[in-house]
């Protein structure tokens, strides 16, 4: 029978979703948003909140210190039938609202890649998805939050109420207090179906002329590159386009709630040269037809690999990290492929590539990511000095090229990136909170 | 539609619970002692599509209010179908050994006050010929246990009550359900490391959940239970005195 430890010592149990690097922590789960923070006045360690562990690198850890997990505030709280007004607690997963809301004819105005991701991290991060060309950020659809900071005041935040705390905590990684609330504007939807065009282009050339071409008749563009291939190929791949389907009931079976699962560690790595190049030849070649119209149903749509849990754990224990970065439109070609021929002259390959077009819609967040320009997203296996080279060999590209990298997906940027990549961070200290902080934030600020 | 009352309706289990009637659309009535909780708690559950959710501040303790709340539920709910008693603190056995005071407070939150809400419900169901009362019990009552037997022995006279009531209100058509839940990660065991015994309040909602709906007399929660208690009760009283369990 268990027998009582002493109270949350540090741990290795938090990860995040790269499972590079390692930290250790304390995690203390927050249970009520109307509870003051559990932090003792004479405990010197700092706190970050933690919500589904989803962030790529360590902006979601805290080594050394105190993890707030927010995955009991799971709370809904009122939804406004007539505005599509949503209010719920941080730590609902959008998988939440999204089980709860779509058979009610409403979707989410934006989502990222997964939906096991909880409402404050999606506002931590200012997450965006296939839609950016059109309806921005996260953040965008957020009109307002309380913020819980750590000398136990509450802020009503909205672009009317404290604006300076609004913007500071949209996209500001945690670190200027707790979410415990949120509303969020929901979009209606005439069905869970998405009708989706996917085209087969042959080159980097291609991608931006679709691109421009597209973005006007799709609601949601993505694509996905064949990281292998080089020369007059380099950046051919599959352009995907959907917008929400207007038929109820159209003739295609809803897919089987099948899961599969990596149910285990493997002592290496699954991703590797040899088992990169097959699959992304294999990907390219799955279509035959130049293009190809679907009706599919949203969840393979949007999260095609929330269908797999623990995806993650293919690269094996050292883990992976993932590299997102966003170059504006005057130097988005040259640029984009500058890396793909970098990545290529070292042999190295991303498993998964994504190109996309980002919008002009601002954000609200200080320090958001997203910025008008086209976005290149790729994940390597951690090879450790070989792999960090490589990205610090990317970054220069991006330097150069007046980008950005997010920090939602970082585990290794250098300080002096982060500061050329965000110069407004210095205007984020004022907001910080003082007695929270993470691995990412020392990282990037700290000498 | 079915008018449910629920004692201790801030627990994670109970909350777990809730959700799952909530989405069938179930009027609920939520009694807990901290009014934050309770708002908090009945906001997301009529956003989760309840039809109508109220709630009342009490402390089980207060006995001589039990009728009134059991009546004033009754009275705003329309009717009453279902109830499930959750409420419930982990003792600290160490601490019972030393004081009997704190023993016998123990005893009043997780067996004494359930008796008295049980007994004013009986006769409420009993009269009316139809209802489920479900009620927390645990596999620690199971079994006295030198780690635990405090509890064990209030969930144990919980679980004998509940078999004595269901024998005797089978003929009024009302069941009587005995949930035993084993290990579950709840604020209540927040402080143990946690195993492979251990489940999530959901899991052990949707057992109670379905149990209900199929009338079972006795929930294990999840089912392994069951089994590993029944070895553990087969174990012969001379051998198992010298356990460490």
């Amino acid at each position: 029978m268990p027998k009582t430890s002493t109270a949350f010592p540090l741990g290795d149990n938090h990860r995040s979703w790269g499972r590079y690097p390692k930290t250790r922590q304390q995690g203390i789960p927050i249970r009520w948003g109307h509870h003051r923070l559990p932090l003792e006045p004479e405990d010197d360690r700092r706190a970050l909140p933690f919500g589904a562990g989803r962030s790529y690198g360590d902006s979601c850890l805290n080594d050394g210190g105190i993890l707030l997990e927010t995955r009991h505030l799971d709370r809904f709280v009122d939804f406004d039938e007539h505005t599509g007004v949503l209010r719920c607690e941080a730590g609902v997963l959008l998988s939440d609202i999204l089980d709860l809301f779509v058979p009610r004819g409403w979707f989410l105005p934006v989502t990222p890649g997964t939906r096991f991701v909880t409402v404050g991290g999606a506002i931590a991060n200012d997450v965006h998805g296939k839609n950016h060309h059109r309806a921005g950020t996260f953040g965008c659809h957020v009109p307002r939050f309380e913020l819980l900071r750590s000398d136990g005041s509450r802020l009503l935040c909205s672009s009317q109420e404290n604006p300076g705390w609004y913007n500071a905590t949209i996209g500001g990684l945690g670190l200027t207090g707790l979410i415990t609330w949120a509303e969020l504007r929901l979009k209606p939807i005439p069905g869970p179906w998405i009708h989706q065009e996917t085209i087969r282009y042959d080159n980097l050339q291609d991608f931006f002329s679709l691109s421009a071409d597209s973005d006007t008749a799709f609601e949601y563009t993505v694509a996905w590159v064949d990281c292998q291939a080089r020369g007059s190929s380099l950046g051919r791949g599959l352009f995907m386009g959907g917008n929400s389907c207007d038929e109820q009931h159209p003739a295609v079976e809803r897919p089987s709630g099948l899961k599969l699962s990596v149910p285990l560690d493997p002592p290496i790595s699954l991703i590797n040269r040899f088992t990169l190049k097959a699959f992304n030849t294999a990907y390219y070649h799955r279509q035959r037809s130049p293009r190809r119209t679907t009706r599919v149903y949203y969840e393979p749509f949007f999260y095609p690999l929330d269908s797999i849990s623990n995806w993650n754990r293919i690269y094996g224990p050292r883990g992976f990290l993932q590299y997102q970065c966003v170059i504006p439109q005057s130097n988005g070609p040259g640029a984009i492929k500058e890396m793909l021929k970098r990545i290529s002259a070292r042999g190295a390959g991303s498993f998964l590539a994504v190109l996309k077009m980002f919008g002009a819609k601002p954000s609200p967040g200080l320090l958001s990511f997203p910025r008008p320009g086209v976005t290149l997203a790729l994940d390597f296996p951690n090879q450790g000095e070989k792999t960090l080279q490589l990205l610090d060999y990317l970054d220069e590209v991006v330097v150069a090229g007046a980008g950005a990298v997010y920090p939602a997906k970082d585990a290794r940027m250098s300080r002096k990136s982060f500061q050329h990549y965000y110069p407004q961070h210095e205007k984020m200290q004022k907001y910080l909170d003082p007695r929270f902080s993470s691995s990412f934030w020392r990282r990037v600020t700290q000498p | 539609m079915n008018k449910t009352l629920i004692i201790g309706a801030t627990s994670a289990i109970a909350i777990a619970t809730a959700r799952l009637w909530a989405s069938d659309g179930d009027p609920l009535y939520l009694v807990a002692r901290d009014v934050g909780k309770l708002e908090a708690t009945a906001n997301d559950l009529k956003t989760r599509g309840s039809s109508q959710v109220e709630f009342q501040v009490m402390d089980v303790l207060e006995h001589s209010r039990h009728l009134a709340v059991i009546e004033e539920a009754t009275a705003r709910l329309g009717g009453l179908d279902r109830v499930l008693i959750a409420h419930g603190t982990l003792p600290d056995q160490a601490a019972c050994q030393a004081d009997i005071e704190l023993s016998r407070r123990e005893l009043e939150i997780n067996c004494l006050s359930t008796f008295s809400l049980l007994t004013h419900l009986a006769n409420l169901f009993e009269s009316k010929g139809s209802g489920t009362i479900a009620v927390l019990s645990s596999v620690a009552g199971d079994r006295g246990r030198q780690s635990n037997y405090l509890y064990g022995t209030a969930k144990g006279a919980l679980s004998l009550f509940l078999q004595g009531l269901r024998n005797r209100l089978y003929p009024s058509q009302v069941n009587v359900i005995t949930i035993k839940p084993g290990f579950v990660d709840t604020p209540m065991t927040d402080t143990f490391p946690k195993g492979l015994l251990w489940a999530q309040p959901e899991r052990v909602a949707a057992d109670i959940y379905k149990g209900i709906n199929k009338g079972r007399d006795i929930i294990y929660t999840p089912f392994f239970w069951r089994y590993l208690m029944w070895v553990i009760k087969a174990i012969p009283e001379p051998l198992f005195k010298r356990l460490s369990l």
